[in-house]
């Protein structure tokens, strides 16, 4: 009991001693709060960066033959009005990178788990708190080596976000190739280590500071995605480190780890030998796979936590949704091969990789169901998160759909590399993994910052963002069954795709209507941070244990001790209760059953 | 066993262990515990062992990797430097004389903790020392990083373990400095967390050189 006590003690101390000036409190801070919203402010940033970047892919889609003499001040870019081809290479490169790594697994991950864990676990700070800063300051070099890539040498890395050699492992191959791929290895490096920081505190913290009473299965659905994502983290981000480090020798020291044999570049046979590319793509695609549900889990967790509140009633199959979730996570680490059906591998292999990816078809479904079940019935209040959970689970559904087809070899052997491609992870992946950081920045904004976000401005974004992004990305379903390859400078230079200009006008249109739309969430957002209406302790009466403390929370949390939790966070409606939620640290009888789990 | 000369107030007092300062509060960077949470374990060995799964899970994927390149044509395996052998019982040494250290420290005895750990940093620093013989031993052989796949994967991966075991030293300083106030933590095992790494690391030379000359 001593040790209790004179842990609490120390808490208080802790609370106490707030850091008060700017550079430690703001800048070099190890509180969760600050460090949270710096990474999610960096990576809000970076996809600013990379949205632009998409803008220009699709203007050079829509409208190949045309010129435009206002982009000549991106020198490297436009010669006289007209894109360079490979300064296209580097856009989709580059787009595809800092969205996947900087931006959509920072943001959620980083981001709100930093945020999110503390308080939802109820602890003072994560278990860390110097390596969450340091992970934050190691993350930032990253972004300032990917970003600064643009401008050293002949440009930025050019061979797609995979990276696969010899493209990328040969410094002559394209432009790109040359120091641009070195900074794309070093940010990466920089990255998995911020990564790997961060998820050490995260899996840390969830199993060792959940504070009295909060069983593993009483946690909000938000801590068991950032539990799973964080395993997910520290075991599959070291293949990709160790694939940059050989990729790095075979760039910079003459090995021949991924460079085959009697390669012929301008002319000239290249003095590599007996590399495996394909040991490249298996190392990434290890990596790769679990990443997208690095991406994705977080969404699914902030879906199922929002949806509850908005539905006033408990979450329908709590148990199943963990369940789904831990099998989700535990596929997604032997279901590589299905991103390499046309890379050559022995059908029985195939077929395994095809089965256990149509595995993932049934907790993914399982989750499906009891998110409608959830919503059946109930009284649905359309708030602007609640808006975006909604989106996520639409997005969730078309999106996992066309995964199906793709995770059969036969049918991907024809799509591999088509539109029909990135319609699919533009729409689960990255679609539901935006649309749940959205929603979960209108869901807790409140302990960001202490303040709403405007709601009306917030519905205008979220309906410009719901239907420019299905129009976006739904019409590229039927121009990749049409064979509309990925990856191409000007695709109407083949006459079958001829008649596919004038779809792509109209996505590259819903493109432009989706990034403008933008704005209002950046103005929203820094808006509603200084002035928007000042929030109370629990201003969407949910029932968790993070609408508890003040709005936003102080040093160390919570004022006084840190409260015990009696039940689970989706008491809503409970039969025989005073109001329609009972806070997840209520001690009352009052549907003890539900919470007994 | 002489008695050190002890500045009286830093030293637990043998009967004093129950209102010793909890791990926590030795180790400052594990202090973000709840009120009322009960550990369920110290969450700064639990952080090391997640850690260590990262890095077993790299040189898993650097391993792999090796399998597969192994079964190319234009494999020629190099043959081992003998020095490397005199490194192994260098390692092995290190491993031992950390032992003998949280040995002494558990006692109470803190010459002798101070005596067998400085070995093992001096042990530790002599194998990395050995491991730059061993490259130079291959250099003079004419066999480079990149000569064949099976010397660019030596030279990757002893060097990969090299700076894991510099990162280990400099764990080593850090602790050397204040290895006297190591004895306050209850049951004085101050040296845990860090022979945890560094006898992982040990293992993991273990497992290279099976990887690498045996397999």
């Amino acid at each position: 009991m001593a040790h209790a006590e004179t842990a609490a003690a120390e808490a208080h101390a802790h609370a106490g001693h707030a850091p008060q000036a700017f550079i430690w409190k703001y800048v070099f801070s190890t509180d969760h709060k600050v460090i949270g919203i710096q990474y999610y402010v960096t990576a809000m940033l970076m996809a600013l960066i990379a949205g632009t970047l998409a803008m220009l892919i699709r203007l050079q889609l829509a409208w190949p033959e045309k010129t435009f003499p206002a982009l000549n001040f991106l020198t490297k870019g436009y010669t006289d009005g007209v894109m360079n081809p490979e300064f296209y290479a580097m856009l989709f490169t580059m787009h595809g990178t800092i969205m996947v790594f900087f931006v959509l697994s920072t943001a959620p991950v980083s981001g709100f788990g930093n945020m999110l864990i503390p308080l939802q676990v109820g602890a003072r700070d994560m278990a860390f708190p110097f390596l969450n800063g340091l992970s934050y300051w190691t993350f930032l070099p990253g972004c300032i080596v990917i970003l600064s890539s643009f401008f050293v040498g002949a440009g930025a890395a050019a061979g797609g976000w995979t990276s696969y050699p010899p493209l990328s492992a040969l410094r002559s191959a394209v432009p790109g190739s040359e120091m641009g791929q070195t900074l794309w290895i070093i940010g990466m490096v920089f990255f998995i280590a911020s990564f790997t920081m961060g998820g050490l505190n995260f899996v840390t913290t969830i199993l060792n500071l959940r504070t009295k009473g909060l069983s593993m299965m009483r946690m909000p659905m938000t801590m068991w995605a950032m539990f799973l994502v964080a395993v997910l983290g520290l075991l599959s981000f070291p293949a990709l480190t160790a694939a940059s480090l050989m990729l790095l020798f075979d760039r910079h020291f003459a090995t021949s780890f991924f460079v085959p044999s009697g390669l012929v570049l301008s002319g000239q046979l290249v003095n590599h030998q007996g590399g495996s590319p394909l040991l490249w793509q298996h190392l990434f695609w290890f990596l790769g796979h679990p990443e997208v549900y690095i991406l994705m889990l977080p969404a699914l967790g902030f879906t199922s936590d929002i949806l509850v509140a908005f539905c006033r009633k408990p979450i329908f199959g709590y148990k199943a949704m963990v369940g789904a979730m831990i099998a989700i996570s535990g596929l997604s680490f032997v279901v590589w091969g299905h991103h390499m059906f046309v890379s050559g591998m022995s059908p029985y292999l195939g077929m395994a990789f095809a089965v256990g990816t149509m595995l993932i078809a049934v907790p993914s479904a399982v989750k499906v169901f009891n998110w409608l079940a959830t919503l059946w019935r109930s009284r649905i209040i359309f708030t602007t998160p609640m808006l975006w959970a909604l989106g996520v689970v639409s997005l969730f559904i078309s999106g996992g759909l066309s995964g199906i087809w793709l995770g059969q070899t036969a049918l991907d052997i024809h799509f591999h590399d088509t539109y029909f491609v990135v319609a699919h992870f533009h729409l689960i992946m990255a679609g539901a993994a935006l649309f749940g950081v959205f929603g979960a920045t209108a869901f807790w904004f409140p302990k960001m910052f202490g303040r709403m976000m405007h709601d009306g401005l917030g519905k205008w974004h979220f309906w410009f963002t719901f239907l420019a992004y299905y129009c976006t990305f739904f019409p590229m379903h039927y121009i990749g069954l049409a064979g509309h390859m990925r990856r191409i400078y000007d695709p109407y230079q083949y006459e079958f795709l001829k008649q596919f200009q004038p779809l792509n006008q109209f996505i590259t249109i819903s493109a432009f209507i989706l990034g403008t739309s933008q704005i209002l969430f950046f103005v929203n957002f820094f808006w509603s941070a200084f002035r928007g209406k000042k929030a109370s302790e629990n201003p969407w009466n949910a029932a968790g244990l993070e609408w508890t403390t003040p709005s936003p929370p102080p040093h160390g949390n919570w004022p006084g001790e840190i409260p015990e939790v009696h039940r689970w966070p989706f008491d809503y409606s409970v039969p025989g209760a005073e109001k329609d939620f009972v806070m997840q640290t209520d001690p009352a009888p009052i549907g003890d059953k539900a919470g007994s789990h | 066993m002489a008695t050190p000369v002890l500045d009286a107030p830093l030293f637990a007092q043998p009967g004093n262990a129950a209102v010793a300062p909890p791990p926590s509060a030795a180790l400052p960077e594990g202090g973000g515990g709840g009120d009322s949470t009960p550990l369920r374990f110290d969450p700064t060995r639990f952080g090391l062992w997640a850690f260590l799964g990262t890095i077993s899970m790299l040189f898993i994927g650097f391993t792999s990797a090796y399998m597969l390149r192994r079964a190319s044509a234009d494999w020629s395996p190099i043959s081992a430097p003998p020095i490397l052998w005199l490194n192994t019982t260098l390692l092995a040494a290190s491993s031992l004389t950390l032992e003998l250290a949280r040995r002494r420290l558990r006692a109470l005895d803190l010459a002798g903790t101070a005596r067998f750990f400085g070995a093992t940093g001096l042990l530790g620093a002599l194998f990395v020392t050995g491991q730059f013989l061993a490259w130079r031993a291959l250099r003079a052989q004419g066999v480079f990083l990149a000569t064949n796949p099976h010397s660019s994967f030596f030279y990757m991966l002893t060097g990969i373990h090299v700076l894991h075991l510099s990162g280990g030293l400099v764990w080593f300083a850090v602790i050397g400095a204040r290895v006297r106030r190591l004895a306050l933590a209850p049951g004085g095992d101050g040296l845990g967390l860090f022979a945890t790494y560094w006898h992982f690391l040990g293992l993991l030379w273990a497992y290279l050189l099976f990887v690498l000359f045996v397999l």
